[in-house]
């Protein structure tokens, strides 16, 4: 790329500048340095060489796996509602109230673990303690958590709601410590200002400000609890999880889908409403 | 040349924003768009390049027909107008250059300015606009790292890499501090004198319009209700244009303003203007 | 009215007495609703169990500790495989995601009327069913194996990338869209000069965090039998070889570990 950066003195040097640089323009890469573009283009290119080359295509048994596939459609066109209908009602009740329940707990647990995550609300050991907790809840895919709870807590939705609840309590805490962690710093001095305690300083200075998003993020937590109660059944936690698992072990394709439909119904039924929460609290 | 013929602009609320508008802009004349909020300025400025659809009346680029155009006509029509805006409008996170080079989209085939490789042609005309826009230095340098006066610049630059045969300003210098609001219209002037480039400047700061402009055109409520001289600006016209207000201060102000304007730029403006006043005749 | 005018003079309180009504009346209900779904969950749990858990947690605390070292090999073939589960999977899911976010953007999409509500169905429909689901469906469609696993990362990651790239879409600025309109673009110059760019930030984001919580669900996929490392997971669980499980929990840690690191910088990179 021609110097045309340097600095013009004269018109004579400004001219010969321009029409030197006139010649050719190219974009300015996203990466300026040239060895390393070729060396993370050649890296991709290796690792996508490789990662592609230890996937085992069966074509035999892709081209077997189009026929059930076929078949799947044809269970969502015609799903069954009816034959597994106590089963799947039993599921479905286990998982909304899980759902209910865990995210109810879940929250009334993040409150107080979110204030002590706040770094200009807590003091220190109490805000290493709270954002060790966590970082424990937010370790471990949700499926390790419930075999693990299942393992000492028997099977069925018990060990389901402590595993959502100990799921949501990683979520929400984390981002209540920095929503508060981010409050606007004028408004909680000014509240200091008149002399209030520190729980009136919660309730008039912090409170306030990050109850909406709360709410918000407290409803979008009942969506994904609303998800995640539909696996976690597949470990033995409860929920309509256990029943899909078995139609598919039965091959039981038009229960399955009829499954996936409710599960799809209520989620775009949540969000809907969720929507409505939202602009309400707003 | 623009003539526009009986506009009319009525939008689906019912909002008749443009009645009956009908004035011809000839070549090399810059003519001032004043008026308050909501009379229909911008809505004008967008109906001649189709941004905004005219419910009715005809719009003539020469003896192009413009409200008649099918899609890809019209595009071929809007590469002949250049376009300038209120907030700059650059795409930030694009380089200045690839911002002016993007004047000539209207061009050049898609896969040319995917890749951005323009024609030798249109690069040596971006780096000659920048120099006299006066921001070659920041050529490579990403749009929303300048300063506003040097984005306006660059707006500059890319209305005219078109090679336009008309300039359609927006507001130029709404976003812009005193100072370099005068640079800024000071700049379009001397290139719409330097190109006898027709241009419509939509401009809500009367004062400056009448330092810079040629013609003034009026408009309240969608209609036209002053097509003249800018020294023609009299209290009871500006009151005929914005309603009742107390224009005696803005009267001293403008005085105070062309005097300075006189004695900061000198005998060639004044000449320039008495040339301009002439293509009005 | 937050105030009431009485004979003593006006009265402030925090509410007027209708909306004040109206949340009282919102929580009792929700107390209510906890309660009924409580003891609806909780009616077949056998209590005794629950009681005996900190007893059952010690006894496989016990069995986990030491975790066994010498597992560590057998787990390297099936990290390759979980990563690119996540990454393939990913880099399939922004291929599909891309035109399908394009074509939910309200500015954006051809039509508002047909096109939109089924970009935007697709998007529900991915997202409502949970990686796992997916690979238990193609487990039993296509058969186990890493090829499971990375459709069924993709199949739902098209739902997360396209829901935040369409609102992201939705949020640009117009000026600089009429602006190279106004220059006599095609559309397709202005979506490459106008759009592309603005939402570029952002789509890089998306797609780090999707991979990030990608690598996250592909520890786990082997569960159902879509490869990886849950694969051994699921074989130490049925052999209660708790001390194995040990191992493959820490490797998973340092994994997600270093992929929220590499998520973190990355985004921040790109603002």
């Amino acid at each position: 790329m021609a110097n045309w950066n340097a600095e013009p003195v004269s018109p004579e040097t400004h001219a010969s500048v321009v029409s030197a640089a006139a010649q050719t323009w190219r974009r300015p890469p996203l990466i300026r340095s040239r060895a390393l573009r070729w060396i993370l283009g050649a890296g991709a290119l290796t690792y996508l060489t490789f990662a592609l080359g230890s996937l085992e295509v069966s074509w035999l048994r892709l081209y077997q796996g189009l026929e059930r596939g076929w078949r799947f459609i044809q269970g969502f066109l015609l799903p069954d509602f009816v034959s597994r209908w106590s089963d799947i009602m039993i599921g479905m009740q286990e998982s909304l109230t899980m759902t209910l329940t865990s995210t109810v707990v879940g929250v009334l647990i993040s409150v107080p673990v979110g204030i002590g995550a706040a770094r200009n609300l807590a003091s220190p050991p109490v805000y290493l303690l709270c954002r060790g907790v966590i970082a424990l809840a937010r370790s471990f895919q949700e499926i390790i958590v419930a075999i693990l709870f299942v393992a000492m807590f028997g099977f069925g939705p018990f060990a389901g709601f402590l595993t959502l609840s100990f799921a949501t309590v990683g979520f929400l805490a984390k981002l209540l410590a920095e929503d508060i962690e981010d409050v606007d710093e004028s408004q909680t001095e000014a509240i200091r200002a008149t002399g209030a305690g520190w729980w009136q300083l919660i309730n008039y200075g912090v409170q306030p400000q990050v109850m909406p998003r709360l709410i918000g993020l407290s409803c979008y937590r009942l969506d994904i609890n609303f998800r995640e109660s539909a696996v976690i059944g597949i470990v033995g936690a409860g929920g309509i999880g256990a029943t899909l698992n078995t139609a598919m072990d039965r091959y039981e394709y038009d229960s399955a889908a009829a499954i996936l439909i409710l599960i799809i119904a209520i989620v775009m039924a949540a969000e809907y409403s969720s929507g409505f929460v939202r602009k309400w609290v707003k | 040349m623009l003539r526009i013929e009986h506009l009319r602009k009525r939008y689906r609320t019912g909002d008749e924003a443009l009645r009956d508008v009908s004035f011809t802009v000839p070549r090399g004349q810059i003519t001032g768009l004043i008026g308050p909020s909501g009379a229909g300025k911008s809505t004008l400025i967008r109906c001649v390049n189709r941004l905004v659809e005219p419910t009715g009346g005809r719009i003539f680029l020469d003896d192009l027909n413009v409200t008649a155009l099918s899609r890809s006509q019209l595009r071929k029509a809007r590469r002949r107008i250049g376009m300038i805006f209120q907030e700059f409008a650059l795409v930030e996170r694009l380089t200045v250059m690839e911002n002016v080079l993007s004047g000539r989209l209207g061009y050049v085939p898609f896969w040319r300015s995917f890749a951005r490789r323009y024609p030798p042609g249109d690069v040596d005309k971006a780096f000659a606009l920048l120099e006299r826009v006066g921001v070659l230095d920041q050529a490579d340098k990403r749009a929303d790292a300048l300063s506003g006066g040097q984005r306006q610049r660059v707006g500059v630059a890319r209305a005219l890499e078109q090679d336009p045969e008309l300039l359609l300003i927006d507001e130029p210098t709404a976003s812009l501090d005193p100072k370099t609001s005068r640079q800024i219209m000071r700049l379009i002037r001397e290139i719409c004198a330097e190109r006898n480039l027709p241009a419509i400047i939509n401009i809500h700061d009367v004062v400056l319009a009448q330092a810079f402009v040629d013609r003034v055109v009026g408009l309240r409520a969608g209609e036209v209700v002053f097509d003249g001289l800018p020294n023609a600006l009299s209290p009871e016209v500006l009151t005929r244009i914005y309603g009742e207000e107390d224009w005696t201060t803005l009267h001293s102000r403008q005085d105070r303003e062309a005097d300075d304007a006189r004695s900061l730029d000198g005998r060639e403006i004044v000449d320039g203007e008495l040339e301009r006043r002439a293509s009005l005749a | 009215m937050p105030i009431v005018t009485s004979v003593d003079g006006s009265v402030w309180r925090r509410r007027a007495p209708q909306h004040q009504l109206a949340l009282w009346v919102g929580w009792f209900a929700l107390i209510c609703l906890f309660v009924f779904c409580w003891q609806v969950m909780t009616k077949d749990t056998i209590w005794s169990f629950v009681w005996d858990a900190p007893r059952q947690a010690a006894d496989i605390g016990d069995r986990m500790i030491p975790p066994a070292f010498g597992y560590f090999a057998e787990l390297i073939r099936p990290l390759w495989d979980t990563i690119n589960i996540a990454t393939l999977g990913t880099l399939i899911a922004i291929v599909i995601a891309v035109p399908v976010a394009f074509l939910a953007a309200r500015n954006t999409t051809p039509s508002a009327r047909m096109v939109r509500p089924c970009a935007l169905l697709l998007i529900v429909a991915s997202r409502s069913i949970n990686s796992l689901i997916w690979g238990l469906l193609l487990v039993t469609m296509i058969g186990p194996g890493v090829l499971a696993g990375v459709i069924a990362i993709a199949l739902r990651s098209i739902g997360f990338i396209a829901k935040l790239l369409y609102e992201a879409i939705e949020e640009i600025d117009e000026s600089q869209i009429e602006a190279v309109t106004a220059t006599g673009a095609s559309s397709l110059q202005v979506l490459d000069q106008a759009i592309v760019p603005q939402v570029m930030p952002a789509f890089a984001g998306i797609s780090v965090f999707r991979w990030d919580i990608n690598i996250r669900e592909s520890t786990v996929l082997g569960l159902v039998g879509a490869g990886g490392l849950g694969l051994k997971l699921q074989a130490s669980l049925n052999t209660l070889a708790w001390n194995q499980v040990t191992t493959i929990l820490l490797v998973i840690l340092t994994t997600v570990a270093v992929s929220e690191w590499v998520s973190a910088r990355v985004r921040r990179a790109v603002i």
